[in-house]
């Protein structure tokens, strides 16, 4: 179980790593970065979202709070390399942590329902903050960013790769978190917290730890667009469209999963851009993409991982089942097939 | 002191069109276990229902009530039935809330498709006129919408508390399990409870359209509060939610004329906190729910 695991992620990370090599066009490279983003953005919600079955509705609030943090940093300043916004990406994750931490510690006083209530509350907030706080946001004016000076032919560049790597990291923290015990305790909490805090899991520092880093890699990739489009409005920078398609994404793919997330975002985020192109209008969008929701919701509720490897494993059961009605039918060769199959089942 | 009490009346005149659409939402809690995100995107969808009467046939919006609360009823029924009723229960409560999310959206987006995305209103010859009582000033169109809330919920008690249909509904509120060993039909209640849940949202959509300019985009305002209140008042309690839009947007108003109107948005978000930290099963709400 080990190797395949590994081989699978070093195949991802080359094959994120080589991508840009073949000479893509902007509009391609743009449409992973924004791949990119929405796919470590979903890693990230999986973690309280999935793992431990709190469904945040305010994680577009610290993509804002990241955005506005590195606005509010870079302010009136002018970059020499263009790299210095992407070395205090840390620090904004740190910012969006330490205001995660209290949100959580409340809000997780209460369960599924009522946590969701908070958070999505909590994100109209900010929007109103990010409207009414001139001073440093800007208002409805929005806020200005410098301009990154990479050349015009590799501007995507830099942001695909400083993507790629929080990615990569968010990814490698969900793969570690899975085989840990916090990982354990994550999912102890979504089946039965009273259960879970019964035998001594330590439910509220390990729910309100997920939180907190789910939160702190949502602001980084909020600072990482910010710099990106290097102009920032509030209705984009803390837009309820944005948790959404967290969420649909993290569902689609499959909740709990270590690639559901990003395989969700990869189908979603390319689908929605093609979407744009085509309808153009906004409102049609809107339309589309809602029936798209209750479409997976009510087909695939488990999300499309889980409901694959549910189908491999009724198959693979049912082919055993068969083998073994089959060699009970005839009994003559089964004193020469008998020992392989329990062989095979005790290798692998 | 008068800037207070001016907002004190302003809260408790609009306190009742908010207890309105907050009745409907705790009572979709109530029967199904459902945060409905949705019920302010039927708000908005009524006031434009509201809005089109109007402008089109010349009915006055609160002659208009009884023709958008039936169709705001039936379509709360059709969504139970196409996408709610589906979920399975071991995780209907998150779903659920996805589903209303994005119930929510596909509202918004037919109505810009519909309408467009500019604000519109809904100017009723009497919109302006207003008494001066004692040097604080009531406008008519508020007074009004606060006894029509009050009718409309009088109605909704009634319903409730003196019907076969009623005694279904709080009994499944009580106790789901044995309402049904009694032989209440749980799938129809839910249905017929979302479908007046709606019906709530169209009567206050009415008034609302009356009161405040609309667009499309309007419900993710309202649903913040809606939440708030409904939180405050105890998930499920339609006395409560009453009680605690007066609350809410009494001191939101009194926010509103005494700091700033733009501050008046947080007290919603601060009375949620207070409530959480204090009282997390709300004013009037169960503690053995586990819901909370």
């Amino acid at each position: 179980m080990r190797l395949p695991s590994v081989l699978r992620g070093g195949v991802f990370v080359a094959l994120l790593v080589s991508l840009p090599l073949f000479g893509l066009q902007h509009w391609f490279l743009n449409l992973l970065v924004f791949v990119l983003m929405y796919a470590t953005m979903s890693s990230a919600w999986n973690l309280v979202g999935g793992f431990a079955g709190y469904p945040s509705l305010g994680h577009a609030a610290f993509f804002g709070i990241g955005a506005y943090t590195i606005a509010l940093i870079f302010k009136g300043h002018v970059l020499t390399t263009g790299y210095e916004p992407f070395l205090l990406l840390p620090l904004v994750g740190l910012v969006g942590a330490l205001i995660g931490w209290p949100i959580a510690l409340i809000s997780m006083r209460t369960r599924a329902d009522v946590f969701a209530i908070v958070t999505i509350t909590f994100l109209f907030v900010v929007q109103t903050l990010a409207f009414n706080l001139h001073d440093l946001t800007g208002g409805s004016q929005g806020a200005s960013l410098p301009i990154a000076p990479f050349s015009a032919a590799n501007f995507e560049l830099p942001f695909y790769y400083v993507l790629a790597a929080l990615l990569i990291f968010t990814m490698g923290l969900t793969f570690a978190t899975m085989g840990s015990k916090l990982g354990l305790s994550l999912v102890s909490i979504r089946s039965d917290e009273d259960k879970a805090r019964g035998v001594g899991v330590r439910t509220m520092g390990v729910k309100v730890l997920a939180f907190s880093v789910s939160v702190g890699i949502t602001a980084m990739v909020g600072a990482v667009w910010a710099y990106y489009q290097s102009f920032i409005y509030p209705q984009f920078a803390v837009d309820p469209l944005i948790t959404i398609a967290i969420v649909l994404m993290t569902f689609l793919g499959g909740r709990g999963t270590l690639w559901g997330p990003v395989l969700g975002a990869v189908i979603l985020e390319s689908g929605q851009q093609l979407l744009t192109y085509q309808l153009g209008a906004v409102q049609l969008y809107l339309i589309v993409y809602a029936l798209l929701f209750l479409v997976i919701i009510l087909l695939l509720p488990r999300g499309i991982l889980p409901t694959i490897e549910d189908r491999l494993r009724m198959r693979r059961r049912r082919r055993r089942a068969d083998a073994a009605a089959a060699l009970q039918g005839d009994p003559t060769p089964s004193n020469q097939t008998d020992s392989a199959p329990m062989l095979r089942g005790s290798a692998s | 002191m008068h800037a207070l009490i001016q907002g004190v009346i302003l809260g408790i005149l609009t306190g009742g069109v908010y207890a309105l659409m907050a009745s409907g939402q705790t009572l979709i809690f109530g029967i199904m276990k459902v945060v409905n995100l949705a019920q302010g995107a039927m708000v908005i969808m009524a006031a434009y229902l509201a809005y089109q009467l109007f402008t089109r046939f010349g009915v006055d919006p609160f002659l208009a009530i009884p023709i958008t609360t039936v169709l705001m009823f039936g379509f709360g029924v059709v969504i139970e039935l196409l996408f709610l009723r589906p979920l399975r229960r071991e995780d209907k409560s998150e779903l659920s809330l996805l589903v209303t999310f994005a119930v929510a959206l596909l509202i918004e987006g037919a109505l810009s498709v519909t309408w467009g995305t500019t604000y519109r209103s809904i100017n009723a010859n009497y919109a302006n006129s207003s008494w001066t009582l004692w040097g604080y000033q009531i406008t008519l169109v508020r007074l009004w919408a606060f006894l029509l809330s009050l009718v409309a919920l009088g109605l909704l008690f009634w319903i409730l508390n003196r019907t076969r249909f009623g005694r279904a509904v709080r009994a499944t509120v009580q106790n789901p399990e044995s309402a049904r060993l009694l032989g209440v039909e749980a799938q129809w209640v839910s249905a017929l409870g979302f479908g007046l849940g709606a019906a709530t949202a169209a009567a206050a959509g009415s008034v609302y359209g009356l009161l405040y300019p609309f667009y499309p985009g309007s419900h993710y305002d309202l649903i913040s509060r809606l939440l708030s209140i409904v939180v405050l008042g105890g998930l499920g309690s339609v006395g409560g939610a009453v009680i605690a839009a007066v609350i809410v947007s009494t001191s939101s108003a009194i926010v509103a004329a005494t700091i700033s109107p733009a501050w008046s948005e947080m007290t919603f978000f601060v009375i949620l906190i207070l409530v959480l930290l204090i009282r997390p099963q709300g004013l009037f709400g169960n503690v053995d729910r586990g819901a909370i």
